[in-house]
């Protein structure tokens, strides 16, 4: 329905790749711009934050080594988000299933007694096993009874957050240290080896980008990829072709749930070598995944990319809560203002506004 | 401490904490009902805790506080009106920034004002002759304040507005049938921007309850989730608030009842209990034949479904 | 000056273009006061746009709406009810939540305040009800009611706005006869009373009975406007068509062969819980098309579902090819090679953001050649696309084509491609030719009778009850979901069928 005379609105069926990149970054850039303005209400000149984070994520060897190592999650993460994404499943609790994977994971260190050689493997499958199965649950929920997943999946992550508290304060309970209560330490061969000098756990980086090319082979070039497909575009039209809902959606929570998993292994068996409180785990990893595939539209090739924006973004709020004394909740600002603008700019990927010169 | 006088203190306790979840809900449930998932109701709660604590330190007048408050999770709620109506885009990331993006500035902002003691709180009221009635006396008329008398109110007046109005028949057709609606010359997108104003509007009142009445004090993330138990609760008041008022109360006793229990009942299963208890009773009701008999209507109102047509 | 007076409406010039298309293209009509206009075309003639044009809910392009002889500006539905313009759209907009009475007084305001009167409400609403013989209880939820009493109610919500222009699209599709005559009556009463009254329809019989006066349109323009004395069918066909329409297909004579399908007993649940199918039993042979009519809503698309494993029956058998099938899923049906032409094309029979070679293999990805293992064959899935195009000539640019950016008919010749290529001995064929141009209509209805002719066995569930009498060779009524009858095609009587789709049970022989 036109409205006034002299401009038309059309609606594109569908987006090129490159507009959809060019929107993106508008999206980006916009966000950066709104943040700009909170740091001069802070007091604080915008362009002079920028360079500090900029020089500070990546500028330095120390930078960069924070950067990947805070990519690593966001890339497990939302590599197994796009998957849930593609099929229409809103699994907002990647949180909560990396916490549970952590769990698994400290589980196996502090109290399986496997020899060396089997230790680490052995945290990486409980770790997915317990992503997973904390994933499946809102998956069956939603085909047997129909439950939303969005609710589901938000619930499990606070008892998730909770499940955490008690095993630290109560049956796992380590020495506890100012006030904080974690568990003990794992041993020595429970700890992923590291890149000399940072804290990048370099095998779960690898599995990371394995992962994201295995999943980004599997949409393409699979009969299940095939099914996603086609149940996230018209699940109707998947009924029609007898591809199994719920076949389908206990596979894309499987993946996705057990590779935010693999991210929570990565977290306490490479970064802090034991079990803490659940907000000193994840700084919010599991919903920042969900900007990361988002951005990367559901593509787990991009995710690489997106995931160490966000990466980058993260080591910047680090620099900037120790340079410029602003709170590390900067970074949430970021966050919603970049997600904000996302969804804000897709309007411009649906609609052509094309401007006519009339008499 | 003997049964009853350990039923009536929880009892009274959960009104109190009851009171922010209640308030949230019922501006959710108008919001959901008008065809709008808002997801950012824990952004706006907390950014309306912020502006109604720092509006009140300064001011020294609890009341503007709890009024910019309102102000503020309405102005915040605009926002995410704006990009689920207008710009049609998809409702739950939207509200999921908006309430990153609450967190955050009151995070930011919120630094310094930590610790800062209020100089005047809401004041206790305690009516002493209705206090006298037997078991419902000391509960609801002992030390509570304005604020929860008002929301209680609140509760009949907008059950009566939805289901025996005019208006309420209207933001009915809006969540259910937008496309009838329509049709017989119903504003659709202003009566769901007008309804997720009020869910903003409400929300920020109970943000600026909790930092201004409940604690009273600034934290940081203070809310603590009290935002998602509403959208929880929304779901299983049947978008009735009626049904709305009775789960508020019941999840307020269950956290209440987290501390109180200690000695007994690790706290954080009781703290888990809400999220867990949601969970179950959405598996219970999902089967009921209510459900059922009603049809498609009952799946419309699934949050991520509607609003795209 | 032209004279307008005695003209209810007058519409002039009226321009209404889409993308792609110009819906309306400089369309003139005049309407009396006090007359039953028939708006007659077919599917996509512009009917239902010009009329959402006079209704507000589009803005024409070009040319101005007069009504009673002052020019007027429809820039809504609500600005059309003003100027007391009332429609009945073909698709009802209730909302099924609400109760009647709530749905009649939806957007109104009484100025009695936000408050609701209900019990001076429903005393209004009872006086037009039983002058119009158009009851119904008014507390009842929407969705409890059947069609007919819907219809009743979209009646009286435009008597309660107190219409004096009543614009009805298709409003029979859903009614049997009888409630048709129902209606009809109505209608005339209504008139008598001075309202004007636009009858959307495409069915010639309608026309004749109902109409004052009717006007043609075709492809976006009229063709003529006629008085009733002046019309009789085929007239009205040429117009419609512009072309003579042949009634009957050139169609080979029947070649019976084995028995295919074998239904006994069958009772099928419909979404709300409700009985859409009982005691529903018949048999279909190889090389012929049983056509299936009823009135919409009579369990024609419960039974369709239940031969591609879409629903579950509560009772009851089904044999194929003497192998029972009864419940079983839609892949086993897909396996057993039960084709499936489905009434919703988009909603259902195509994903339409993948490309048409994706979705010529909707169904057969999990087979050699498209795919081994877990891996997909995606050059053998290209070839199968080139073939298929070819075949059907499915105009596209490419095979990597988006389905969504098809034609409606080409979409029906991808969902035709892939539903026969592999030579299915069940065909299920729901509305195939709806919404279809003339051209594509008889594409699609001549793959159906080149796969009778092949020994296919068709079912073929269709409103049009014309294109049942063209195609098939046996007829099988529908009515509350029991089988009213089995006629033989060439020699039914369309009288009879019509009783059978109301109710009445055929007395005599069934085949």
């Amino acid at each position: 329905m036109k409205r006034r005379v002299g401009f038309n609105v059309e609606r594109i069926p569908i987006a090129s790749g490159r507009l959809v990149f060019f929107v993106s970054l508008l999206a980006i850039l916009a966000a950066f711009v709104v943040a700009g303005i909170f740091f001069q209400i802070y007091g604080v000149s915008p362009i002079k934050a920028y360079q500090l984070i900029l020089r500070g994520s990546l500028g330095s060897r120390f930078g960069i080594a924070e950067t990947v190592r805070r990519t690593i999650p966001l890339l497990l993460c939302g590599v197994g988000l796009t998957i849930a994404f593609r099929a229409l499943f809103w699994n907002i609790g990647a949180e909560g299933q990396l916490l549970m994977g952590a769990v698994a994971a400290a589980g196996v260190a502090l109290f399986s007694g496997l020899p060396v050689p089997l230790l680490l493997p052995a945290m990486f499958i409980g770790g997915f096993i317990g992503g997973a199965a904390w994933g499946l649950i809102p998956a069956i929920l939603k085909v047997m009874l129909g439950l939303n997943d969005v609710i589901t999946t938000l619930m499990m992550n606070y008892i998730a957050i909770y499940f955490i508290e008690w095993l630290i304060h109560g049956p796992w309970k380590g020495p506890t240290a100012r006030g904080f209560a974690y568990t003990d330490t794992f041993p020595r061969s429970a700890w992923l080896p590291t890149i000399y000098g940072t804290r990048i756990h370099w095998p779960t980086l690898v599995l990371g980008l394995v992962l994201a090319v295995i999943m980004y082979l599997m949409v393409t070039r699979t009969r299940s990829g095939f099914e996603i497909r086609v149940i996230g575009e018209n699940p109707n039209a998947a009924r029609f072709a007898g591809i199994s809902q719920l076949k389908t959606a206990l596979l894309v929570m499987l993946i996705s749930g057990g590779f935010a998993g693999l991210a929570g292994v990565g977290e306490v068996a490479g970064i802090h070598q034991r079990l803490l409180g659940p907000t000193n785990i994840s700084m919010g990893y599991g919903y920042t995944a969900i900007i990361v595939a988002w951005l990367a539209r559901r593509n787990p090739l991009a995710v690489i990319v997106t995931s160490l924006l966000f990466g980058a973004i993260m080591t910047g709020g680090d620099v900037i809560k120790v340079s410029l004394g602003l709170p590390f909740q900067l970074i949430n600002v970021f966050n919603g203002l970049i997600l904000f603008f996302l969804i804000g700019s897709e309007i411009l990927l649906r609609y052509r506004i094309s401007f006519l010169l009339r008499r | 401490m003997s049964w009853e006088t350990w039923i009536i203190a929880t009892l009274s306790r959960s009104i109190v904490y009851g009171t922010p979840l209640l308030l949230g809900t019922l501006g959710e449930i108008y919001a959901e009902r008008s065809g709008v998932l808002n997801l950012g109701v824990e952004g706006m709660m907390i950014m309306g805790a912020y502006f109604a604590f720092t509006t009140a330190y300064i001011t020294g007048n609890p009341w503007l506080g709890i009024l910019m408050g309102a102000v503020v999770g309405g102005a915040f709620s605009l926002i995410h009106a704006f990009t689920s109506v207008t710009l049609k885009a998809n409702q739950v990331v939207s509200g999921l920034s908006l309430t990153m993006l609450g967190l955050g500035l009151s995070g930011v902002l919120g630094r310094g004002w930590e610790g800062k003691p209020l100089p005047a709180s809401l004041p206790k009221i305690t009516v002493s002759s209705l206090s006298k009635i037997p078991f419902l006396g000391p509960i609801l008329f002992e030390g509570q304040n304005l604020i929860v008398y008002l929301t209680i109110l609140l509760v009949p007046l907008l059950w009566y507005i939805l289901y025996r109005t005019r208006i309420g028949i209207t933001i009915r057709s809006v969540g259910e049938s937008p496309a009838t609606a329509d049709s017989l010359g119903i504003n659709v997108d202003r009566v769901r921007y007008i309804c997720v104003f009020l869910g903003g509007i409400l929300a920020g009142v109970a943000g600026g309850y909790l930092s201004v009445a409940y604690r009273p004090a600034w934290t940081e993330g203070m809310t603590a989730g009290t935002g998602w138990i509403v959208i929880a609760l929304t779901i299983f008041a049947f978008w009735n608030p009626a049904y709305g008022m009775l789960g508020a109360y019941l999840f307020a006793a269950l956290y209440h009842l987290s501390y109180r229990l200690q000695p007994w009942v690790s706290p954080e299963l009781l703290k888990a209990m809400p999220y867990i208890f949601a969970i179950l009773v959405l598996i219970l009701v999902s089967r009921g034949t209510l459900q059922k008999r009603m049809g498609a209507p009952a799946a419309l109102a699934l949050p991520y479904t509607r609003g795209e047509e | 000056m032209d004279n307008s007076e005695g003209y209810a409406i007058e519409l002039r010039g009226i321009v209404k273009r889409f993308p792609g298309v110009v819906a309306n293209d400089g369309i003139d009509l005049k309407v009396r006061r006090g007359e039953i206009h028939c708006l007659l075309g077919e599917n996509g003639a512009g009917k239902t746009t010009l009329m959402r044009v006079l209704y507000g809910l589009y803005r024409p392009d070009e040319g101005e709406i007069i009504l009673n002889g002052q020019p007027v500006q429809m820039t809504s539905p609500r600005a059309a009810l003003n100027h007391r313009v009332g429609m009945v759209h073909q698709h009802f907009r209730l909302v099924p939540t609400l109760s009647v009475e709530e749905n009649i007084v939806l957007g109104l305001d009484e100025g009695s305040g936000p408050f609701m009167n209900f019990r001076k409400t429903r005393e209004k609403i009872s006086v037009i009800a039983n002058e119009y013989g158009l009851s119904v209880d008014l507390q009842t939820k929407v969705w409890q009611l059947t069609v007919g009493q819907q219809q009743r109610v979209e009646i009286l919500k435009a008597l309660y706005r107190k219409v004096n222009i009543l614009i009805m699209d298709e409003p029979t599709s859903v009614l049997t006869p009888q409630e048709v005559d129902q209606l009809f009556s109505t209608l005339r009463t209504l008139v008598d009373d001075g309202l004007t009254i636009i009858f959307i329809t495409h069915k010639l019989d309608e026309v004749i009975k109902v109409s004052d006066r009717v006007t043609v349109l075709r492809k976006g323009k009229v063709v003529e406007t006629l008085l009733t004395t002046e019309m009789d069918k085929p007239t009205l066909a040429r117009l419609m068509v512009g072309r003579e329409v042949v009634f009957r297909l050139e169609k080979s004579p029947l070649e019976q062969r084995e028995k295919l399908l074998e239904v006994n007993d069958l009772h099928v649940l419909n979404d709300r819980g409700l009985s859409a199918l009982r005691g529903v039993s018949f048999d279909l042979f190889g090389g012929e098309i049983l056509g299936v009519a009823g009135v919409s809503g009579n369990g024609q698309y419960e039974l369709a579902e239940v031969f591609t494993g879409l629903r579950k029956s509560t009772k009851g058998r089904v044999f194929l090819a003497k192998k029972e099938v009864t419940n079983c899923s839609a892949r086993e049906m897909n396996n057993l090679k039960v084709a499936h032409i489905p009434a919703e094309r988009i909603k259902m029979g195509i994903v339409p953001a993948l490309s048409i070679r994706e979705n010529l293999i909707l169904k057969k990805y999990r087979y050699f050649p498209f795919s081994y293992r877990e891996f997909l064959n995606n050059k053998e899935i290209e070839e199968n696309a080139h073939r298929a195009i070819s075949d059907y000539q499915i105009a596209a640019p490419s095979c990597e084509t988006p389905a969504k950016l098809l034609s409606g008919g080409n979409i029906q010749k991808v969902i035709l491609a892939r539903e026969l290529s592999e030579n299915p001995s069940l065909i299920v064929a729901v509305h195939p030719t709806y919404g279809l141009d003339i051209g594509a209509t008889e594409q699609v209805r001549q793959v159906l009778l080149a796969q009778r002719e092949r020994g296919a066995a068709t079912l073929l569930i269709s409103e049009d009850l014309e294109e049942i009498m063209t195609l098939s060779d046996r007829i099988m009524v529908l009515f509350n979901g029991e089988v009213m009858g089995i006629l033989d095609a060439e020699s039914a009587a369309i009288e009879e069928i019509g009783l059978m789709m109301a109710g009445t049970r055929h007395q005599g022989e069934e085949l």
